[in-house]
């Protein structure tokens, strides 16, 4: 196989760090690895002290890990951030048109943009959801971009995330721990700041209350204390001053939802959902779920409550729709796609099935509704034996499947055993849709920690920098 | 507040008190493992440890015999014990985990830290040089926690609750440890005198911390069964007594009531116990039987937990 290119974000051809780094790269010089190494224990500390963990699925012993927190910062320009951040304000005012349209007129169908199946058979979509128009005509209000970076200007959209994306907690956790670690260093740059995102979130969610609730209460409900992004549902509430509820706290009566208090019942007016559609009501969708609250779909369809974000939107971050997103941006906004898509292979199709057969130690595959980086395969680092099991299971199930190139993922300078060295990041900037969009500047970058390795999922030994966005 | 925010914060402070009595209990008896004996011979010591720490049943389903690394280890690090000091440092922190926004981070630092370092010591190396440190250890962290709320946290119905449980915790802890020994506290025993009852006596009030309070609180400070009964049942001063836990347990449900604006049962129950207390003389309380009252006591306590429950939808 063709030795592949990487983009590194710090230096250029020449070995100089590019402008963004230069103080970075100035700064490092006069370390030595044991300060660092202290400060990387350091950091270890304060995350564990907060609590801030997640769980892994499938492993039986500590339910709770850390997600290793790297202390290099990964740095943006404020020309780079313009230009990401009007690419991501686009793509998500067309997706929210998107699942509008697919709900109501089908527009897009019609006019043979789209393929019928492609939606009306998709698990995600939710024929519950025709004919209903949510407040503010917004249907995905809290979506995390998932970007990656091949070039000086190439960035590719990966994922949209428009379900329930998490990790927005680390963006702030990792900024005030870098900001007690290294306030030399962070004094050095104009950093633009994140820390307003539990403000705008709250004003978003309060933008999309039911008509005629001026002051609304919020509340973000969570699977509970085992679910693995436990941390942030708790970590969000709290930043909000919104009650963190399960679904038993809940109830529906007289078409109204309400909180299960120490007196007198509360009505709650906007629900920011951290569990998927098919558990938020037993009655409406999965009857065995324990998590959700009976009787709450139709009190949302009869206005009376806002779910953040709505039943339905996983359509939009369908791996299946993905390759229709350019379309779907030109459709509804009359503009080209100011970010790339990957090009993306759908296996369902006879011939980019041959295609990703005959190449497959090239391409990544995908399942089309998996996520965590779990069951994917990455062509070329996979062994022979990796390879030929994967043939078999994707000749099983095409239909479950879609590939993409191997991108080539740009590198940032990244504390490792052997000093500062260079390792492979994503990055996912978030976004809230309400009356306006509200971006923060920022995000979180992760990071594949092991050198060489292309896969950032913090399932699968990845971890998280903080992302800065310089100011002008 | 949701009704299970109030059920978790009650929990929270109540497996934390849970924990820091449960230590307690153990440093005693870990001393009196120490002491040059008094008759009484170290199987019987043991068990009586675990009745005073309400663990004698499921001690016996699990064990044969009432050795002191059998105990120690069912009291200190056993999960099956669902009132040993590791379940309730867990529970603590389950709890404020369920309701991180109900609670100061401090209140929430603390107690992951306890249960982190608590986590990393391993039983099997938990030998009896090392064990009054770890011990002392614990019960400290108890009490920062207990000082981080006193510390930080709002003085709203939350905290009304988390003090409730605490205390109810308390009085039950004190109440059983006299309990389960009552019949040495009865005037009859007086005249013996010996130093058995002597030596006795201080270890009752060795479990509740109160063996130097007892002797600037009584004047000629010779340990006396009346006057030790008297200091955990009745005096005001002592912070582990069950007149104080309840002064403190009826200001909570006054508190309640107040800000909710409605009175409860649970108000009225809190009420009749405390009158209890304030009403009767220790004269009178031996006349009509220590054990009866303790006993009807214990069940008290606990009813008012439960109707605090249905009152508040703990749920």
């Amino acid at each position: 196989m063709e030795e592949l290119r990487f983009f590194d974000e710090m230096l250029d051809e020449s070995g100089g760090a590019r402008a963004p780094y230069r103080d970075l790269a100035k700064w490092l010089e006069g370390k030595n690895p044991a300060e660092l190494r202290k400060k990387s224990r350091e950091a270890e500390v304060i995350f564990r002290r907060l609590g801030i963990t997640f769980a892994v699925y499938g492993t039986s012993e500590a339910t709770e890990r850390l997600i290793p927190f790297d202390i290099m910062p990964r740095i943006i320009s404020a020309s780079e951030w313009r230009r990401l951040s009007a690419g991501i304000d686009q793509r998500v005012k067309a997706l929210n048109a998107f699942l509008h349209d697919i709900y109501h007129r089908q527009e897009i169908i019609r006019a043979g943009r789209i393929p019928a199946d492609l939606i009306i058979q998709n698990e995600a979509f939710l024929p519950e959801m025709i004919g209903f128009t949510p407040p503010a005509r917004v249907y995905a209000h809290i979506i995390g971009t998932d970007i990656v970076r091949v070039g000086q200007n190439e960035f590719y959209v990966l994922e949209d995330n428009t379900r329930t994306p998490s990790g927005v907690s680390y963006m702030l956790e990792n900024r005030e721990t870098m900001m007690r670690l290294f306030p030399d260093l962070f004094r050095k740059y104009r950093v633009a700041p994140v820390e307003h995102y539990p403000d705008l979130l709250k004003e978003t969610l309060k933008s999309v209350a039911p008509d005629g609730v001026e002051d609304p209460t919020i509340c973000v409900l969570t699977p509970g204390i085992f679910n693995s992004a436990y941390f942030e549902h708790a970590f969000l509430a709290d930043t909000m001053g919104a009650e963190l509820v399960e679904g038993r706290d809940l109830y529906v009566e007289g078409g109204k939802v309400w909180m299960r208090t120490t007196r007198t019942p509360q009505q709650v007016h906007v629900i920011y959902r951290r569990i998927d559609d098919a558990f938020l009501d037993p009655l409406t969708f999965r009857p065995e779920s324990m998590l959700g609250v009976p009787g709450l779909f139709d009190a949302y369809r009869a206005g009376n409550v806002t779910i953040c974000n709505a039943p339905g939107t996983g359509i939009a971050d369908d791996k299946a729709i993905y390759a229709y997103v350019p379309d779907i941006i030109e459709f509804y906004t009359g503009q080209k796609p100011i970010l790339n898509n990957v090009p993306t292979w759908n296996c369902a199709k006879e011939d980019d099935l041959k295609y990703v057969l005959d190449h497959l130690s090239e391409v990544v595959v995908k399942e089309v509704h998996g996520s965590g980086g779990y069951g994917m395969l990455i062509g070329p680092t996979s062994s022979k034996r990796e390879l030929a099991e994967f043939r078999k299971r994707l000749e099983a199930n095409p239909r479950n499947y879609i590939a993409q190139p191997t991108l080539s993922l740009s590198t940032c300078p990244t504390h490792s055993s052997s000093g500062v060295a260079p390792r492979h990041v994503d990055l996912r900037p978030y976004v809230l849709v309400g009356d306006k969009v509200r971006i923060t500047p920022g995000g979180l970058t992760r990071v594949a920690l092991k050198k060489g390795s292309l896969v950032v999922n913090s399932s699968q030994g990845g971890g998280t920098k903080d992302t800065w966005v310089l100011e002008d | 507040m949701l009704g299970r925010t109030a059920s978790s914060l009650f929990w929270m402070s109540r497996y934390n008190e849970r924990a820091e009595n449960m230590t307690r209990l153990l440093e005693v008896a870990y001393r009196i493992a120490m002491t040059p004996r008094f008759a009484s011979d170290a199987e019987e010591d043991w068990r009586s440890t675990l009745v005073s720490a309400g663990c004698c049943t499921g001690f016996e389903e699990k064990y044969e015999e009432f050795t002191q690394k059998n105990a120690v280890n069912y009291l200190l690090f056993d999960r099956d014990n669902p009132s040993s000091v590791r379940s309730s440092i867990e529970q603590a922190r389950n709890n404020a985990r369920s309701v991180r926004t109900a609670i100061t981070s401090e209140m929430w630092e603390s107690l992951n830290e306890t249960y982190i370092g608590f986590s990393e010591v391993r039983p099997q190396h938990m030998t009896d040089d090392k064990l009054p440190d770890f011990l002392n250890w614990v019960k400290q962290r108890a009490m920062l926690f207990r000082g981080a709320l006193l510390g930080t946290l709002m003085r709203n119905d939350g905290y009304y609750f988390s003090q409730l449980g605490a205390f109810i915790e308390r009085a039950d802890n004190t109440a059983r440890i006299l309990d389960v020994k009552y019949w040495i506290l009865l005037p009859d025993n007086e005249v013996i005198g010996g130093s058995l009852d002597t030596y006795q006596w201080s270890t009752i009030l060795r479990s509740v911390s109160a063996n130097r309070s007892y002797r600037h609180a009584y004047r000629d400070s010779s340990l006396k069964a009346f006057n030790v009964a008297e200091f955990l049942i009745l005096r005001k001063e002592m912070p582990r007594s069950l007149a104080y836990c309840y002064d403190w347990i009826e200001d909570c449900m006054s508190d309640l009531t107040e800000s909710y604006g409605e009175k409860l049962l649970s108000h009225d129950m809190a009420t009749d116990t405390h009158g209890l207390l304030t009403q009767q003389t220790m004269e009178e309380i031996f006349q009509n039987g220590l054990h009866e009252f303790l006993t009807d006591f214990i069940a008290r306590n606990n009813g008012l937990s439960h109707q605090l429950s249905a009152d508040y939808n703990f749920a």
